[in-house]
């Protein structure tokens, strides 16, 4: 019994060396089984159908793969069912399907990133960087595709404008954040006021980012008129989807400071609010610096809320509180969906994915960021 | 820090354990406020449009008629994500709970996660440059032999910027949502339920059907519906991806059109009546994922003391 399990478990299991010798003879207990290089050989020979089959209709790299894998799959079932019966040809049929499912799930990933990469590098250079779209006209990009000239106009717009919009919003939501899940954890005691929060904080994780958008249209339109279109709109938007987030990190990691750490100060004499501040935040900091990171690099990547709130600028606007800008996201849809010069697109397309590339960088930086903090700062949870 | 907190009647200390308690209470409220003024805001914008003359409306036949394609679009998108993403994704959180070697497991569960963190407008541009042209053969086969299927009638899109495309770039966004709360939740059967399950001799698969789907079931349909509130509410992806048009059966032709890419193309253009028209297709929009939400909440707070799942 303890050989089936081994072999159907061959990579979690640690006895595996010590049972590799009776696996190799044909006892009674390994009789009617699929000896060990029958997957290896069934993936071989279905490579090579796949390949013969492939070339019927115009060979391929994907209908190479696509029919491989299929042939694997089946024959796989097949061979294992006739062998060791229909148990266990379900088993080997399920264990193969998740791991395509896996190889499937990991293709746009890889697809995406090697795309980003390979347009993206040959756009990014010291004046893509440093210089904003201010008087790139459609004749220029033309007179770059016909002289064979390096693109003009760059990114730095819209670089300036993420920043100061993801600047804005982590200013409004982080403080607002912190303090609802310090009530939920501290103060609420699980009351209905702090049920209702909780339930409300999930229902607003749900919120489509247009309507947050539109929400924060909505709310300055009513206050300023209704062509009231700039940064801090955008940053309002953006805070509406940030503070869930905020809220459900800050609120995990308040829940696991232990509880001897507040009776300890409380026993000390200390106030409440000074046990919060000087005890229990400190403990928690790590935990709540990497959510907040993650939060902003959910919603540095926003565009559909930037589109109704802060407009589409081409030069730099360094005013969060007046005149349209621009942002990272906006910029790449703009420049994909409206091309600078229509006629020749390519140099709009170029910038885009440059831009693409910028804004998958920092938010990468800002994941791999929150990872590191949460790691190396990361309290003792006594386990 | 001790000699200030241990003076006992110093009024310092009451009156910061006051001002702090009042703005974490404040904090709070401040949310729910928020998120009623969501509502109230759109509504105030939104009103205009459900007294103006039907005539005036875009279509000519008021409201409801202007609203129900692009909602119904909007369905049609979100359903092909799902159904492409929901077995995939339950999948791929059973290779990372139960089936990849242990050491590897949460490196590989942080390659999921990174899906979901690469921007939607990114996605958006890989679906209308690179997804969009190479599902253009493949529509053209399945007008060319499966056209009399009403879904698959020709004659196929030549850009491939059609709702089907815009459902697999939805798929790819909700995928990472849906593995990443199944996980969770197949990470916490009891160990006891799997081994005795193996121990009677069950294979590896016997045992996920026989201990650890029921005891995520619930936890799956929440992640289900998590996933299909996103796909009803992204922009980016169909905006950018979809050739818009009327409403048609047909996934493969160009046509369609979702509530929130209505709302992304339409908006900056727009003013007046217009306006508040798109501000009450977003509060639609609005409605239903709250709905859909409000849903997936309800089922985890049902099953929450059972599977610990949050």
């Amino acid at each position: 019994m303890s050989a089936v399990t081994t072999r159907n478990l061959p990579k979690n299991s640690s006895r595996k060396p010590g049972l590799t010798p009776n696996g190799r003879k044909r006892n009674s207990l390994s009789k009617g089984h699929l000896p060990r290089w029958a997957t290896p050989g069934i993936a071989a020979g279905s490579l090579i159908l796949g390949a013969a089959a492939s070339t019927l209709g115009g060979f391929s790299v994907v209908t190479f793969a696509i029919f491989t894998a299929i042939i694997f799959v089946v024959a796989s079932a097949i061979i294992t069912t006739v062998v060791e019966g229909s148990r266990r040809g379900k088993n080997a049929l399920a264990t193969h399907l998740v791991y395509a499912a896996f190889l499937l799930a990991l293709i746009p990933l890889v697809s995406v990133l090697f795309t980003v990469l390979q347009k993206g590098l040959p756009g990014i250079n010291m004046h893509f960087l440093f210089h904003s779209m201010n008087g790139v006209t459609g004749a220029i990009d033309n007179a770059s595709v016909e002289n064979g000239t390096p693109v003009l106009g760059g990114a730095y717009h819209a670089v300036v404008g993420t920043l100061l919009i993801t600047m804005w919003s982590t200013l409004i939501s982080v403080p607002v954040g912190m303090l609802t899940a310090i009530y939920l954890v501290e103060y609420g005691k699980n009351g209905p006021l702090a049920r209702a929060i909780t339930f409300f904080v999930d229902v607003m994780t749900g919120i489509p980012s247009i309507v947050a958008g539109l929400f924060a249209t909505a709310l300055f339109a009513v206050i300023m008129g209704p062509t009231a279109r700039m940064g801090i709109v955008a940053a309002v938007a953006l805070s509406v989807l940030m503070i869930p987030t905020v809220v459900r990190s800050t609120e995990e990691m308040l829940k696991i400071v232990p509880n001897e750490l507040r009776e300890a100060a409380y026993a000390l004499g200390v106030r409440k609010w000074r046990t919060i501040a000087k005890v229990v935040i400190p403990t928690a900091i790590s935990g709540i610096a990497s959510g907040v990171t993650l939060a902003i690099a959910r919603v540095i990547g926003e565009t559909a809320p930037i589109l109704v709130t802060a407009g589409l600028a081409n030069n730099i606007n360094v005013n969060v509180f007046g005149n349209w800008m621009a942002t990272l996201p906006t910029f790449i849809y703009y420049q994909i969906l409206t091309p600078t010069s229509p006629t020749n697109v390519d140099p709009s397309i170029q910038r885009a994915w440059a831009a693409a590339l910028l804004l998958i960088l920092m938010v990468m930086v800002l994941n791999l960021g929150a990872r590191l903090v949460a790691s190396l700062f990361a309290p003792k949870k006594g386990r | 820090m001790t000699t200030n907190a241990l003076r006992r009647n110093g009024s310092k200390g009451q009156v910061g354990d006051k001002v702090f308690s009042g703005a974490a209470l404040g904090a709070g409220i401040l949310i729910l406020v928020t998120l009623l003024a969501v509502a109230v805001f759109l509504l105030i914008q939104a009103l205009p449009i459900f007294s103006a003359d039907p005539e005036l409306v875009s279509g000519g036949e008021g409201f409801a008629t202007y609203i129900f394609p692009i909602v119904i679009g909007t369905v049609i998108a979100a359903a092909i994500a799902l159904v492409i993403a929901t077995p995939v994704g339950i999948a791929v959180a059973l290779f990372i709970s139960h089936y990849a070697p242990r050491r590897l497991a949460a490196g590989l569960g942080y390659v999921i996660d990174l899906l979901a963190a690469i921007p939607s407008v990114i996605y958006g541009a890989w679906g209308y440059l690179v997804l969009a042209p190479a599902l253009v053969p493949i529509y053209a086969w399945l007008a060319e032999n499966l056209g009399f299927i009403p879904i698959f009638e020709g004659p196929a899109s030549q850009t491939g910027k059609t709702i089907f495309t815009a459902g697999i770039v939805l798929a790819v966004m909700v995928l990472p949502i849906i593995t990443s709360l199944s996980r969770e939740i197949f990470l916490q059967t009891p160990k006891l339920h799997e081994e005795a399950a193996l121990a009677l001799g069950a294979t590896r698969w016997e045992m996920i059907v026989m201990s650890v789907i029921p005891f995520a079931r619930p936890g799956i349909i929440s992640a289900v519906m998590l996933g299909l509130g996103r796909a009803l509410g992204e922009t980016m992806a169909v905006a950018l991806v979809l050739s818009t048009g009327a409403l048609i059966p047909s996934l493969i032709k160009s046509g369609n059109q979702t509530i929130a890419a209505e709302i992304a193309l339409n908006f900056p253009e727009a003013f007046g009546l217009r306006l508040s028209e798109l501000i009450a297709a977003g509060l639609v929009l609005f409605v239903i994922t709250l709905v859909v939400n409000l849903i997936a909440r309800a089922i985890i707070a049902r099953h929450k003391e059972f599977s610990g799942a949050n």
